[in-house]
């Protein structure tokens, strides 16, 4: 099933959750809705379920307007960060519960509750209550629930966020790998960008109820379309720092005091002669080495495999990942060589990329 | 177990002993006063102020007076129909309240309040002018089996009384308790096909069952030892209610027979009793009621 959201947009009263969203999910299109909590994400979520009205614009499942639709008619399936279990039914009682209320024929619902109970692992849990089981099968059971009903569209509300990490881990991937086979077209909110990145076909970055881009998870990292994508996509995130860019014997220079990169020419003029400008790269695309603009190391902070440092250069401060067995201490001069071509510049007064159209 | 642990335990206990003396003492000059002549404090004695005198008199209520079976079931029914009203129409009213957003849901939330807190004695002699014309209405005043009627010196009157009195207290416990319960759960049931009516039947109320059951209880209880709107409005004695029964039996000229008030308190409370014992599980749940996982 297709999923159109035109010029979307939910006020409550004064405050505007989300506004004028355009959205458009292909048929078993994996899509992830990324921003902070409080942006709208949920909101949206909720209006394509059919449980806010929206204030202006349309919800359309393949062509049909589903607007007036109560969510009971909308044939989705929602999976909540709570889980939302009834606490006063068994296992098996909220696995069947939709199909109760579709006057499914008993055999038949119990044969379909058993083959998603079996295919999620929890098909010997079915006489328990939720309240006895831990957070990782009350997930799952949700995660059945939702699927028992051959969903059109499944809708995950950050099913994830309440599972410890490791347990996060392993159900992102079971998730991703239940869409895939069972390719139900599925909208996935999440404030976490690391489960955006790594579910998600396409990301729809939203922020203050705006869509900010809406793109494959690669096309997000490599050309973020606003300073905000550029700092909440990626860990750690993007190094920022206000630079001048100016064009000295066909060369472009990107300066900030002592900090001086020469940037390639056709992201370089497009940043050129417009005064200060927001300098962006990250932290993978900064070598430590022998050449380079020399620094000071400023914080040290083993990750395992890598050592995440901040340099100080001038008085702009860069997180740069380096190999632990550089033995670096603090106040130690390292230096620095930027890969220039993956350098990204953003207007300061509308926080836009300069190289990328919204 | 150390011994300054042990001191610990025991200033409670020691402190809560002291503080039930009273109260249980009171129950036992009850019960041994129901089967005494008189008492003298705590001990039995005949009329002549001698030790004993021990005797079945102050029970014989229950065989020599039919009107105590009538009295025993309306007030019976009092309480049930009391119940049944206060808590269906709560737990409607406070479903609404909680999750529907309507105009004026502001203004009556603090207007029940204030009706809570206003003291229902005022309003007697408005209340028996309604009851009088209500008794006017054909079979429904005062033709109905059972209750009586919805009029005045009916006992079905007297519960449409009591349920108008208590209701702002049920609909703010029910509100409360509907409250808690999560939109998330409320979302899923619509999703899965519930239309709003069904939600709050087969989702909402088997979430709140402590709720709803600690309510049935106060008011069950508060209907079956209702006394003064029962004593206002019925007026005959075959219609009356236990404890309107047992103000019949302080006469103002005979002397008063202490242990028979005594006898008849004891038959009200017994009902009472039987029913917290089996209860007060329910209750107590009420504070021990949180969950795993859902907020």
């Amino acid at each position: 099933m297709r999923l159109k959201l035109e010029d979307l947009s939910k006020h409550f009263g004064s405050v505007v959750a989300a506004e004028g969203i355009n959205l458009e999910v292909r048929d078993g299109e994996f899509v992830a809705l990324l921003g902070p909590s409080g942006c709208g994400k949920t909101t949206t979520l909720l209006m394509i379920a059919g449980i806010y009205k929206p204030t202006r614009g349309t919800v359309r499942f393949d062509e049909r307007v589903v607007n007036h639709l109560a969510p009971r008619d909308r044939n989705i399936g929602m999976v909540f960060q709570s889980y939302a279990l009834y606490p006063h039914m068994t296992v098996f009682e909220n696995l069947t519960f939709p199909m109760r209320l579709k006057k499914v024929p008993k055999e038949r619902m119990k044969e379909q509750a058993q083959r998603v109970a079996d295919m999620l692992g929890i098909g010997n849990l079915m006489d328990r209550k939720p309240g006895q089981l831990s957070g990782g099968q009350q997930q799952r059971v949700a995660l059945g629930r939702a699927l028992v009903k051959e969903p059109d569209i499944l809708l995950f509300d950050e099913p994830l966020s309440n599972l410890d990490a490791r347990l996060r881990l392993s159900m992102r991937g079971e998730i991703k790998r239940l869409q895939l086979r069972l390719g139900i077209t599925s909208i996935y909110v999440t404030h976490d960008q690391v489960e955006a990145m790594t579910m998600a076909d396409r990301i729809a970055v939203i922020k203050g109820g705006v869509l900010q881009a809406y793109c494959p998870p690669d096309e997000l990292y490599d050309e973020p379309r606003t300073l905000f994508i550029a700092g909440f996509v990626g860990n750690p995130p993007m190094n920022i720092w206000d630079a001048e860019v100016a064009r000295e014997n066909g060369a472009f220079h990107a300066r900030r005091q002592a900090l001086d990169l020469v940037v390639p020419p056709e992201r370089g003029e497009k940043a050129a002669d417009r005064g200060s400008v927001l300098l962006g790269i990250r932290a993978e695309d900064i070598a430590v080495g022998d050449t380079g603009i020399p620094g000071e190391v400023y914080v040290v902070e083993p990750l395992g495999r890598d050592d995440l440092l901040t340099v100080r250069i001038g008085d702009v401060n860069i997180h740069v990942l380096c190999d632990p067995g550089m033995n670096l201490r603090i106040g130690d001069t390292v230096h620095l060589d930027f890969n220039t071509r993956k350098v990204q510049f953003f207007d300061p007064a509308t926080e836009k990329s300069l190289l990328w159209g919204v | 177990m150390t011994l300054k642990q042990r001191v610990g335990k025991a200033i409670p206990l020691i402190l809560l002993t002291i503080l039930t003396i009273p109260v249980i003492v009171g129950y036992i000059w009850i019960l041994i006063s129901t089967f005494s002549q008189r008492t003298y404090g705590l001990i039995p004695v005949d009329h002549d102020g001698n030790f004993g005198g021990l005797t079945f008199e102050n029970w014989s209520f229950l065989w020599n007076d039919p009107n105590i079976w009538n009295v025993t079931l309306n007030t019976l029914n009092l309480a049930v129909l009391l119940t049944v009203g206060v808590v269906l129409i709560s737990a409607m009213a406070g479903y609404a309240l909680s999750r529907i957003s309507f105009p004026g849901r502001k203004v009556f939330l603090g207007g029940t309040l204030i009706l809570h807190a206003f003291p229902s004695v005022t309003l007697l002699i408005a209340i028996y002018f309604v009851l009088r014309e209500l008794g006017k209405i054909p079979v429904l005043g005062k033709g109905l089996p059972f209750i009586g009627g919805i009029g005045y010196n009916t006992v079905g009157g007297v519960a449409l009384v009591m349920v108008a009195l208590q209701l702002p207290l049920g609909i703010w416990l029910m509100k409360g308790f509907f409250d808690n319960v999560s939109w998330d759960m409320e979302r899923a049931a619509l999703i899965d096909g519930c239309s709003r009516l069904r939600v709050w039947w087969e989702i909402m109320l088997p979430s709140i069952k402590p709720g709803i059951a600690a309510l049935s209880i106060f008011t069950f209880i508060g209907g079956w030892g209702a006394f003064l709107i029962p004593y206002t409005y019925i007026v005959d004695q075959e219609k009356s209610t236990i404890s309107a029964y047992l103000r019949g039996l302080q006469g103002d000229t005979a002397p008063v027979n202490y242990s028979q008030i005594a006898a008849v308190g004891l038959f009200q409370l017994i009902p009472v009793l039987i029913f917290f014992i089996f209860t007060q599980e329910y209750l107590l749940s009420i504070f021990g009621g949180g969950r795993k996982g859902g907020t």
